[in-house]
């Protein structure tokens, strides 16, 4: 035993192999900082030059990429609110708000160190683990799967807090999204309205950047000024966020330890893990006031967890050939490419190797997050810029990013389209991340549920491993009631009766997006539930329950506003519908100019007319845009809407 | 119009591997005589779309490939792999038969599910196998196994599973489980297919959880991930798909001499050779989902000189000792068919009368309630 982990270790140092691992690392992090590539353009880059390698340096520059990919996208999601991969979707949103309160060096920072733990601890659990993972991964049956993927959705009543219904409704459409396409039970396609592009759903990277980053540029275009507000002070943030990590050493052992394991189960990795910890977080904390406002917290605990997921999610590929993440997927083909077969080999016969792809992981991980660390620092001033100036560099890099989900025009309307329910809901205060966990986790919970039904029928309501997680959710689902029951009992004890009834009677709110809102998912509801009406059984049930839970949801809030006088209140839309339709206008543009043509004149125009730059710095920022997408295409064998003008001037 | 205007740029690492290869080359003139000097102009570089994903199964495939082709190939051409992944492969190869250009600079490759939506008259196929010519052909096998509680053995197996119901795991409906779901059919077993599941990876998850009762795996993950299995007592084997041989007739797997086919399978169980509408959905499918899985495919109208080149290309390098060894691991023991051959087998395979398709359409219906 102990000769095969020195020999793995001895590999690990060999002067080819680390020179490898870096360069992996580097590629990684490029990728990894440009939103919507992630590990599977990083791949593609490495993958011809694999045919050939020796095993172990192949697999240690894949590791170096694999590894600092959910590292690296942290970039976009503080300092620019946008998701660049599903790691990092509840990063976004303390990450972001704490970049707007100019601490994007504090978020950074504290990101960044609680990856590279988060990466070691990783690794240190699974070298332990892998040998023992076998059993453990195939007690995880679909019944155990699909209490996990309740136990994420159960984080929408954490995360909606005081506006329940309207956080549930967020959800039901999210789920009801989520349906669009083929239906696992029976093959039948759904709610794709004769459109070729629904056939597949939608993709996961433009539904992220459309509710999460559009709403952001919208909103911040309408407010002017920086990302970061009059009051910032960047320099100091970088050193607080570091010892906001040591503050919360017990959050963070928590977090890595909850990704490596929830990582090693096939299937669903990636998807809920970030936002079980955050859960996690939130509801561990005394003070829930400032989550989703810029907590530190919010940000330490799914970042702690992504990477220690994307060792676990290790466990699944290597022994199962069941790749449990889309960068984990291209790694498999990598290991295939190299002629080595995942599965019990891999710790029966080749486990010196197994053991030089795990601390691949960890040394990539310190490299990585070592480098981002010093990053950091300088990056964030990009929050201070004036935020006219960004817009159209961010908008051409959102869409830059939507486009290579499927490469289709679809996705760039698709990404209008959620944009549109995004700033609808930013602006009514509804909660997104309710929508997209909804959005994400349709698709697992719906096939695990009825595999469970098939396979287990009632049986699986009796395994031990439901009855536990189903405890679990429960207590997310009622700690948070009872616990504020109890301090509200206390307080009313202690100030008297009547600081309780204030407490307790807060009016809901209603505004006229609200209004809107609800007449506007009312109707989504009666429009799908006559599109799924000739759906078999089996084929319809999850789109019928997303639909009730929508449908019910809204109802409830409005029979709560009419029967307790809602507070109106003013919501301002007329200037974000402006910014929205001229978005709608530059995809119109991208579609029939080419993207490239459209996108560089687009950010001419707007950095001379809207952020009134001077002309010279104007055309060179728009030159970099045609420069950046160009040597894009040209490394990456990326592809662009191509239109009328794209092919005339660049071939 | 929502048409996918795209252009693709690509070039410069393959330039600078072309450089490298140009250095190489006047490094060694004197090694480098040996280019053959052909009538033929073999485009420099060839884009090579692939309907799938990054890492996908087809896709580790052509990466195979592409360095083998690119080596036989006279003035060895750049092979550059363009993944358009999306709709389980019609995407890729809609856009391919809208674009590529007959110039033989744009292969595709396909796989199953390339082939079944045009089987199965699937609406959003807007391409015609008919347009294409092959180049080369992979082979795959499959084998059915069972849990040995049903029994220790496969005849005790094989009876049991005739005897009541079982579960087996699958993909979706019209996916590459289709011929396994009409062979067993078709046996007389009562097989409840639990679908969704997102890969053949997922449905050995659920039978080695125990979940299924039976499981379907093609060759390569059979060796490595249910032949241990298989050691351990924790699977029993039941009988493999076959091959087809140059006659069309199925024939014994060569990865699993041992194991009978289905066609024997089926004679040993109803006494008689297997025929009928089902027998001959089966055969289709089976042919085009397996005897020739993927395919390397060229417009038609690409110069027939050049299509020869590379089919010489293609029966130069498969029939190396080197070549074998490290097929062995990627294909199986299966050697790549080329050429006519392939379309002829094709042809027979793709086109299904009415009866047939008439037979499948209730079939997935009443069975699995699926529509087509």
């Amino acid at each position: 035993m102990l000769d095969i982990l020195l020999s793995g270790l001895g590999q690990l140092f060999t002067l080819s192999h680390l020179l490898f691992m870096v360069l992996g690392v580097l590629v990684g992090l490029v990728v990894g900082i440009i939103p919507g590539l992630g590990g599977i353009a990083g791949m593609s880059l490495l993958l011809p030059f694999l045919y050939g390698m020796e095993p172990s340096v192949a697999l240690g520059m894949l590791m170096g990429l694999v590894a600092v990919i959910p590292t690296g996208d942290t970039f976009a999601s503080v300092l620019l609110g946008i998701p660049g991969s599903s790691a990092s979707q509840a990063t976004v949103i303390d990450g972001f708000s704490l970049a707007k309160r100019g601490q994007a060096a504090r978020a950074l920072s504290s990101a960044f160190l609680c990856s590279m733990i988060g990466g070691v601890i990783g690794a240190v659990i699974l070298t332990g683990f892998i040998l023992i993972a076998r059993p453990l991964v195939l007690s995880f049956s679909s019944s155990e799967l699909f209490m996990l993927t309740l136990l994420g959705l159960s984080m929408v009543a954490v995360l909606s807090g005081r506006d329940l219904f309207k956080g549930l409704a967020a959800c039901g459409l999210g789920l009801l999204v989520g349906t669009i396409g083929m239906a696992p039970a029976t093959g039948e396609f759904r709610m794709n309205f004769g459109l070729n592009y629904l056939y597949d759903g939608l993709p996961l990277v433009v539904v992220g950047l459309g509710i999460f980053a559009i709403p952001e540029i919208v909103d911040l275009l309408v407010k002017r000024g920086a990302i970061a507000g009059e009051s910032a002070r960047l320099g100091k943030g970088w050193r607080q966020g570091i010892q906001d990590v040591g503050k919360n050493r017990g959050l963070v052992a928590r977090c890595a330890a909850i990704g490596s394991l929830i990582g090693t189960i096939p299937g669903l990795a990636g998807s809920v893990v970030d936002w079980l910890t955050y859960g996690h977080a939130v509801q561990s904390a005394k003070d829930k006031s400032e989550f989703g406002k810029g907590d530190i917290r919010g940000v330490i605990a799914p970042e702690s967890a992504n990477n220690a997921c994307a060792c676990g999610a290790m466990v699944p590929t290597l022994l199962f050939g069941v790749p449990g993440s889309g960068s984990a997927a291209v790694f498999l083909g990598g290991m295939l490419l190299l002629g080595l077969q995942p599965g019990v080999g891999m710790i029966e016969t080749h486990l010196d190797l197994t053991y030089t792809i795990i601390w691949s992981l960890a040394l990539a991980n310190i490299l990585g997050a070592g480098l981002c660390l010093v990053l950091a620092r300088p990056v964030a001033n990009l929050t201070r810029i004036p935020f006219a100036t960004l817009a159209p560099l961010i908008t051409v890099l959102i869409i830059f990013a939507a486009f290579q989900a499927t490469r289709a025009a679809g996705d760039l309307v698709a990404l209008g389209i959620v944009g549109v329910i995004g700033v609808l809901f930013n602006q009514a205060g509804w909660s997104r991340p309710a929508f997209l966990i909804g959005f994400v986790l349709a698709p697992g919970a719906e096939s695990y549920f009825y595999q469970a039904v098939q396979f287990q029928g009632m049986n699986a309501l009796l395994r031990p491993g439901v009855l536990v997680i189903g405890g679990l959710i429960l207590a997310a689902m009622f700690i948070p009631i009872l616990r504020s029951l109890w301090i509200k009992r206390r307080q009313a004890t202690l100030v008297g009766a009547e600081a309780a009834s204030k407490a307790r009677s807060e009016p809901p709110t209603l505004g006229i997006i609200d209004v809107v809102l609800f007449a506007a998912l009312l109707g989504t509801a009666v429009v799908a539930w006559i599109d799924v009406s000739d759906l078999t059984l089996l084929g319809g049930i999850m789109p019928r329950l997303a639909i009730a839970v929508l449908a019910i949801s809204c109802v409830m809030e409005i029979a709560r506003c009419l029967i307790r006088r809602p507070q109106w209140q003013p919501q301002a839309i007329g200037l974000q519908g402006l910014w929205l339709a001229g978005f709608f206008f530059l995809v119109g543009a991208i579609l029939l100019l080419g993207f490239i043509t459209a996108a560089t004149l687009f950010s001419l125009v707007f950095l001379l007319a809207i952020a009134r730059l001077k002309p010279w710095v104007a055309v060179a920022m728009a030159l970099g845009v045609t420069a950046f997408l160009m040597g894009m295409a040209e490394f990456l064998t990326l592809t662009y809407p191509r239109g009328l003008v794209d092919p005339w001037l660049f071939g | 119009m929502l048409t996918n205007q795209t252009a693709t740029a690509c070039l410069s690492l393959e330039r600078l591997r072309n450089a490298m290869l140009l250095g190489g080359a006047i490094a060694g003139l004197g090694l480098t005589t040996a280019v053959q000097a052909q009538d033929v102009d073999v485009p420099d570089n060839i884009k090579w779309t692939i309907p799938f994903g990054v890492g996908g199964g087809t896709d580790v495939w052509a990466r195979f490939f592409s360095p083998w082709f690119s080596e036989s190939l006279p003035g060895e051409p750049t092979i550059m792999i363009d993944n358009v992944p999306g709709g389980g492969s019609i995407n890729g190869a809609n856009l391919f038969a809208v674009r590529a250009k007959a110039d033989g600079s744009h292969w595709l490759g396909t796989s199953a599910s390339t082939q079944y939506p045009v089987m199965l008259d699937d609406p959003r196929v807007r391409y015609d196998y008919s347009d294409w010519t092959p180049i080369l052909a992979t082979p795959t096998g499959g084998v059915i196994y069972a849990q040995p509680s049903l029994g220790e053995t496969p005849d005790k197996a094989l009876n049991a599973l005739l005897k009541k119901p079982v579960q087996m795991a699958a993909q979706n409906p019209t996916g590459v489980e289709l011929p396994v779901l009409i062979a067993l059919d078709m046996l007389g077993a009562d097989v409840q297919a639990v679908f969704g599941m997102r890969s053949r990876g997922e449905a050995r998850l659920a039978f080695e959880r125990g979940e299924a009762d039976i499981g379907f795996q093609t060759t390569s993950a059979y060796l490595s991930n249910v032949e241990p299995l298989v050691e351990a007592g924790k699977a029993v084997p039941l009988f493999s798909l076959g091959v087809l041989n140059d006659e069309g007739k199925i024939v014994r797997d060569p990865a699993f001499p041992d194991l009978p086919t289905f066609n024997e399978i089926y004679r040993q169980v109803h006494d008689e050779a297997p025929s009928g509408n089902a027998f001959e959905a089966f055969r289709k499918f089976f042919a085009s989902g397996y005897a020739l899985q993927k395919l390397i495919m060229v417009p038609k109208d690409t110069p027939q000189a050049l299509v020869d080149t590379y089919r010489q290309a293609a029966r130069d390098f498969v029939h190396t000792q080197a070549f074998k060894d490290e097929a062995a691991a990627q294909l199986g023991p299966y050697t790549p068919v080329i050429g006519d051959t392939v379309k002829r087998h094709l042809d027979d395979a793709m086109s299904i009368d009415d009866a047939t398709r008439d037979w499948l359409a209730d079939w997935l219906q009443s069975e699995h309630g699926a529509k087509i």
